[in-house]
């Protein structure tokens, strides 16, 4: 029984071989012994394949022709970074795969040779194929040998393409992707510069950066934990020398792959905003976008203008991808300044912030206890004490005082006594400035010879530290001379004030 | 709790049975060759028309794969598988390429490496020149998923650790056969070598897609077994049935070999 299904096989095989042997003898002239002419098609040319970054030149042909695709696929030991070495399974010898540029309409052949020193077999799912398997079926391929299947590009787009052999996660996770765009008949826009970005996940047996040739890690990447994302095959495939380049006032249009296998991209480039994104490299264009959405196995078209000159990151900004497993690449612009678009830095200061959120009070006040105690026990830093506590004094006068009193304390004409060299002021305890400040003051005052009647709300709401920064600054600024107030001062002299209270109509 | 495999259980059993007739009539096994004693190996790949487990008999398997020098003592033998003889039909043009002529082994290929670029034909008559067959791929399939010191090499790290490597490694210059560790049952170079053709490569169940396959059987993928079981060398085996599906019987590749077997 066993023997007879096994002399069926047998049969079966030299069947197939005979059919193969047909094919290569009756190139392109189907079972029937008919060849089909597509009527649309003239002419024939070798595509032009090109490497990551690079993009083959746009198609000025206005007709549908006969392109020649031969791709090679490799295994090769390559850098993934610096002192680690991988073994990359590649469409042309790189990761990303080699780019193919044709135009809607187009018939394509489509040769697939696996290099003779492979040790697997492979095929190619093309994005851009419309068919069972995407070129899959007939492309399947052992080392050696070379396998040849048509398709018509009816669809305008960018696509990604791939190996689809068991198992298909490996052969990608290996590198074993790369991008086919498809020109609509009339044209992409044109632009100053096209590059060639792709990016894609690497699932190795030592952590990143672990130096030596990295086996794949079958757990890792089931689990989708890659300790590489990349750009372009590598860690820094497009920086420092390698960087894309352009000029001001060129637009760059980016193609953009995503070969997973697991992870989907946010694809973003810091400084700039992509004028328009064809939205997974469909034909639909979007305007003004920060991050663009590359899914595996997809793509997405962008271009922009660049104005100002400088260094623009590109990224996942999946952030830990970019900045900890490899996802960034550089794009350096050279040119003149455009300061109306981009001053660069005007201002460059200390900045201290507001009062503090609620609800964090209590820690607050224990890490500045702990904080005071330093300074006590710090002679260095409690000379400087004054002078932050005049800084931060100085913010709260700005916020709170500097629209009565005036930014230079000279406050105004009849209406606003000065706190510059006030003869009042200088004459008032630090406990009596505290109390004015918390509870506000009213009535005839005499300043510097001149009589005011107005009134200061009080400012109960300021925090201890806000009215003994504030006085503090008040003290030593305008002209002034004086000491320092302390927080516990106000303390001390706000427990002395009885609270606001509404409740007096009930009495 | 760890799943026992199911084939490493079925080989348990089946070992066992085995060992028990041993005592009562030793079979004769010839030189160079390895008695295996069988079990029950389940496809990686079928589908619902196929049987869910297949029955290994006890046979023998070659302890390594033919060399160069026994395939020249083979050509030298039979004149119409030399390489300028051979019809195109049972062996494709790369045939013995890196043979230095048809009765001449040369540089590329020395004596006692693994004899490559031959086809299924070739491979097969070779086997009945040597009063033997080729192994099934059930049989050949159970003998390689041995570790070192286990019948199921899933438990064998230190197994499982060099045939990854193997796998995710560039193809290397090819070794002498016999250089690396021999399985469980005494065989070597399984793994780490070359390729095997096996009698029947062509029943892979994979298609050119191999998207496509996993619907297949999907039992296979997630009754039998969780998908988190399916461990390293399952994908290991997932390589080899890839690679036999991309076969042709006259193709001659260069790092694919064989082995015989022979019935008790």
């Amino acid at each position: 029984m066993k023997r007879n299904i096994l002399k069926q096989l047998s049969l079966l095989a030299l069947a197939s071989v005979m059919t193969s042997g047909l094919y290569a003898a009756e190139d392109q002239v189907m079972a029937n012994g008919v060849k089909l002419v597509d009527p649309e098609v003239t002419g024939e040319e070798t595509a032009v394949l090109t490497q990551a970054p690079h993009v083959p030149p746009p198609i000025t042909r206005k007709h549908a022709t006969k392109v020649v695709v031969n791709m090679e696929v490799r295994e090769v030991t390559k850098r993934l970074a610096d002192g680690v070495e991988y073994v990359f399974w590649t469409f042309g010898g790189d990761v990303p795969g080699s780019f193919i540029r044709i135009r809607e309409g187009d018939q394509v052949e489509f040769n697939l040779n696996n290099h003779q020193s492979n040790k697997m077999p492979h095929n190619i799912d093309l994005h851009a194929v419309t068919g069972p398997g995407g070129g899959a079926t007939s492309s399947f391929t052992a080392p050696g040998y070379s396998s040849r299947f048509s398709f018509k590009a009816l669809n305008p787009g960018l696509y990604v393409y791939h190996c689809a052999t068991a198992p298909v996660g490996l052969h990608v996770a290996n590198g074993m992707y790369g991008l086919i765009l498809v020109e609509p008949k009339e044209g992409l826009p044109p632009v100053d510069r096209e590059y060639y970005v792709m990016q894609g996940e690497f699932y190795t047996m030592g952590k990143y950066g672990e130096e030596g040739l990295q086996y794949f890690d079958m757990a890792k990447a089931v689990d989708e934990r890659p300790p590489y994302v990349v750009f372009n095959g590598a860690v820094g495939s497009l920086v420092g020398d390698k960087a894309l380049t352009a000029k001001v006032g060129e637009r760059v249009r980016l193609f953009i792959g995503n070969g997973g296998p697991n992870l989907i991209s946010s694809f973003h480039v810091i400084g700039e905003i992509f004028d328009n994104v064809y939205q997974e490299g469909g034909s639909h264009v979007t305007h003004n976008v920060q991050t663009t959405i590359v899914p595996a196995g997809g793509s997405a078209m962008v271009d922009f203008k660049v104005e100002v000159p400088g260094t623009y990151i590109l990224v996942d900004h999946s952030l830990f991808r970019a900045f900890n497993k490899g996802a960034i690449g550089m794009l350096k612009v050279e040119g003149a300044d455009n300061s109306i678009v981009y001053t660069g830095k005007e201002v460059d200061a200390v900045y201290i912030g507001k009062a503090m959120d609620s609800g964090s009070e209590q820690r607050v006040a224990q890490l500045k206890e702990a904080v005071a105690e330093e300074i006590r026990d710090n002679p260095k830093i409690a000379k400087l004490t004054k002078e932050i506590q005049m800084t931060k004094g100085k913010d709260v006068f700005m916020q709170t005082c500097f629209v009565c009193h005036q930014a230079n304390g000279e406050g105004i004409p009849e209406q606003i006594p000065p706190l510059a060299k006030s003869d009042y002021f200088a004459k008032m305890t630090d406990d009596e400035a505290i109390h004015i400040v918390i509870a506000g003051r009213s009535g005839e005052v005499i300043v510097n010879g001149k009589k005011y009647n107005g009134v200061m709300t009080p400012l109960n709401y300021l925090t201890d530290d806000q009215i003994a920064n504030v006085l503090t600054y008040v003290r030593n600024s305008f002209g002034n001379e004086g000491g320092v107030i302390g927080a516990d001062a106000v303390k001390r002299v706000r427990a002395t004030i009885a609270p606001p209270t509404n409740t007096s109509q009930f009495e | 709790m760890k799943r026992v495999h199911p084939i490493a259980f079925g080989l348990l059993i089946l070992a066992a049975g085995a060992w028990g007739g041993l005592a009562l009539a030793e079979p004769t096994v010839p030189t160079g060759m390895v008695l295996i004693h069988g079990g029950t190996f389940k496809p990686m790949f079928r589908s619902t028309a196929d049987f869910k487990e297949v029955e290994v008999k006890p046979f023998c398997l070659d302890q390594l794969p033919v060399t160069n020098e026994e395939f020249l003592r083979f050509v030298q033998a039979n004149p119409r598988w030399q390489r300028s003889a051979v019809k195109r039909l049972f062996a494709g043009a790369t045939y013995l390429k890196h043979w230095a002529g048809d009765l001449e082994l040369g540089p590329e290929a020395p004596p006692r490496a693994p004899v490559t670029f031959v086809s299924w034909f070739a491979a097969k008559a070779y086997a009945q020149w040597a009063g033997k067959r080729l192994p099934t791929t059930a049989e050949w399939e159970l003998t390689a998923a041995a570790g070192y010191t286990n019948a199921n090499g899933e438990l064998d790290a230190e197994f499982r650790r060099d045939l990854l490597a193997w796998y995710s490694s560039a193809m290397q210059p090819l070794n002498h056969v016999g250089s690396g560790r021999t399985n469980f049952w005494g065989v070597s170079d399984l793994h780490g070598l070359v390729w095997e053709w096996v009698a029947d490569f062509n029943t892979s169940m994979v298609t050119g897609d191999a998207r496509g396959d996993t619907g297949l059987d999907r039992q296979l993928f997630c009754g039998s077994g969780s998908l988190g079981a399916r461990d390293v060398s399952d994908y290991a085996a997932f390589m080899r049935y890839g690679f036999r599906s991309s076969l042709k019987a006259d193709y001659c590749v260069h790092n694919l070999g064989f082995r015989c077997a022979k019935d008790l």
